[in-house]
């Protein structure tokens, strides 16, 4: 009998990992399959046949219009100044958070005392949310009373409209949300820092390589990871921009600061116009793939991921 | 005083004689002109910058409106006006706010840790008819900007409340935890975790007859707390600090959660800076705490966000 039992039991176990173990797979799966495929899934293909429809989301009637809501996005005033501002927004938010993040993560990259709590310090933006930051902004720009004219006129520069200016609330939202989005981006880049190998270092200043050239020819290199996933991260989230937009200018002053989903968001809940607005988003979701897409292509090129 | 520092004990080169025809290490560190490092004179004024916005929102919230509309303006308050902070919970309901915050926030982590864990497990682990198709079109699913499917989930929410239970519907915070119960991103991470748990210990309790559940619950989820906990982290604040879906699905102040019932307050109080002030230091206590106290686990959530994925 003790001979029987270790050829038998692989034979056991191999009809456990086999036979049967489909309805154990389906049945572990199933409850994220109906929730992801009904909030998730489901909702992708109702929006793209919600954007040939013309919907008010209350009237059960939706009639077909075709092509008509794109057909419309292309003449659309407001949708077009939503993108250009989308579009200035993203090309100086993410390079902005990338060297904000980058200068804050090489300054923290060092062992001294008290580092965990500067640390701490510059990590916890990341807790804050959007809704706060957008509150403290305001009150920190404030044309008025606002703690950055009083810096402003304390080095002899004039007080600034700040939000409430058509030509600089849009800049404040970069600053704002670059702010926002610091403890995000220091994380990342100290990550990839600590795990720039010393030796390397070590080795080039023996070779007597200054601290500029070794930053440029070892350190830049070896954080390429990190600023593709920065690059790809901020961008959506950038293209996405909507929480800080509401709690300061809420699209304003006259329009100046409504970004593409802004627009869908007033356009769908405010307008109830959910056909147009889907029509909105499923462009919106093809621009975000093919700028997705581009920057992988760009950066399988131009980062070592070894 | 100069003290030598345990970190510096810990940088400094440890000399070996192959090397002894090197250079010495950089003097700087033993020729101190300061009793501590020079960083520090970095350090402090860059990270004193980061944290302004939130100082002058602590400082803000301690001074009388008088102090406030004052400039160039008030730096500190003559004396702490701590009534700011009564008179803003008095003025709209944050109890509910937190409660349903909280609330919101408690399911949706449980039924996170639990869905991802189960699917996590099983495309990790078991063989079974059309597993690969079902986890590329699962994952799919993380491509999708919220903007596109926030539409429909806000029809098919309505259709449950209509339907089903008006308690899932809109206008009630179960319309906030039904859609994000479970995430793509949740089952790809655990996944990718539970593969790195050695197979041998299953294997074991597998051929001693414990179910594939058991060796989940007593052996797998065990060994991946660290994982569970980083999940946790990132559920909590995507979850707790969630605005625009609320905003789409709650009107009525009681079913309000924190970033939202902030805003409402906004609206109201538009230039009361003290008062709103008051009410954005009491909004960000909770998450600022949780956020000090799990920082490792925050910092490893964004790191895995996208460097491992």
């Amino acid at each position: 009998m003790p001979e029987d039992a270790p050829a038998r039991r692989p034979f056991v176990v191999l009809r456990g990992l086999g036979r049967g173990e489909s309805v154990t797979g389906w049945a572990l799966v199933s409850p994220a399959v109906v929730l992801i495929g009904v909030f998730g899934l489901l909702p992708v293909l109702m929006s793209l046949q919600l954007s040939f429809q013309k919907s008010d989301l209350l009237t059960p009637e939706t009639p077909w219009v075709g092509l008509e809501n794109y057909r419309k996005l292309a003449d659309d005033p407001v949708f077009v100044e939503a993108i250009k501002h989308t579009i200035i927004y993203t090309a100086l938010f993410v390079p902005g958070t990338m060297l904000v993040g980058l200068f804050v993560a090489a300054a923290l990259n060092r062992s001294v005392r008290f580092i965990s709590v500067y640390r701490t310090a510059a990590y916890i933006t990341m807790a804050v949310s959007t809704i706060s930051q957008g509150i403290i902004f305001l009150w920190l720009t404030d044309r008025d009373y606002g703690l950055v004219n009083a810096a402003l006129n304390a080095v002899g520069a004039p007080s600034q409209p700040f939000l409430a200016s058509p030509s600089q609330a849009l800049y404040v939202i970069v600053a704002m949300t670059i702010w926002g989005w610091t403890g995000f981006s220091v994380i990342v880049y100290l990550a990839a820092l600590q795990g720039v190998p010393a030796e390397l270092h070590e080795a080039a200043a023996i070779d007597g390589a200054s601290a500029a050239t070794r930053f440029r020819t070892i350190t830049v290199p070896l954080l390429g990871p990190a600023n593709l996933f920065l690059v790809v991260w901020l961008t959506i989230n950038a293209l996405q921009l909507f929480d800080e937009v509401y709690a300061t200018t809420r699209g304003g002053p006259l329009r100046a600061t409504t970004v593409i989903v802004y627009y869908l968001w007033d356009r769908a809940f405010v307008q109830f116009d959910a056909g147009y607005a889907a029509a909105m988003a499923y462009a919106l979701f093809v621009v975000i793939l093919v700028i997705t897409a581009v920057q992988f292509r760009l950066a399988r090129k131009h980062v070592h991921t070894s | 005083m100069t003290k030598l520092q345990l970190s510096d004990v810990a940088a400094a080169p440890v000399p070996t004689l192959a090397h002894s025809d090197a250079p010495p290490a950089p003097p700087a560190r033993r020729r101190r002109w300061l009793p501590f490092s020079p960083w520090h004179l970095v350090l402090i004024p860059l990270t004193f910058l980061l944290i302004v916005p939130l100082l002058w929102m602590l400082v803000t919230s301690l001074e009388t409106e008088g102090e406030a509309n004052r400039f160039p303006p008030v730096l500190l308050p003559e004396r702490p006006r701590f009534e700011n902070y009564s008179e803003a919970w008095a003025a709209a309901p944050f109890g509910h706010f937190f409660l349903n915050s909280a609330l919101v926030t408690l399911v949706v982590l449980l039924s996170n840790l639990v869905v991802c864990s189960l699917a996590g497990y099983a495309f990790a682990r078991i063989r079974f008819l059309g597993r690969g198709a079902l986890f590329v079109t699962l994952m799919a699913t993380l491509m999708v900007p919220f903007q596109v499917t926030m539409i429909p989930v806000f029809l098919i929410v309505k259709w449950f409340g209509d339907n089903v239970w008006a308690g899932l519907g809109i206008d009630h915070i179960g319309a906030l935890m039904l859609p994000n119960l479970a995430t793509a991103f949740g089952i790809f991470f655990l996944r990718q975790f539970f593969q790195t748990v050695p197979v041998e210990l299953e294997e074991a309790a597998r051929v001693d007859g414990t179910s594939r559940l058991g060796v989940l619950f007593k052996i797998v989820l065990p060994l991946s707390l660290p994982a569970l906990s980083t999940l946790a982290a990132l559920t909590v604040l995507t979850s707790w600090n969630d605005f625009l879906w609320p905003l789409i699905v709650i009107t009525s102040h009681d079913q309000m959660t924190i970033p939202l019932g902030l805003s409402y307050f906004q609206g109201a109080h538009r230039v009361k800076w003290p008062l709103l002030m008051a009410a954005n230091v009491m909004s960000l206590l909770p998450m600022l705490l949780v956020f000090v106290g799990a920082q490792r686990y925050f910092v490893q959530s964004v790191a895995s966000t996208g460097l491992k994925g």
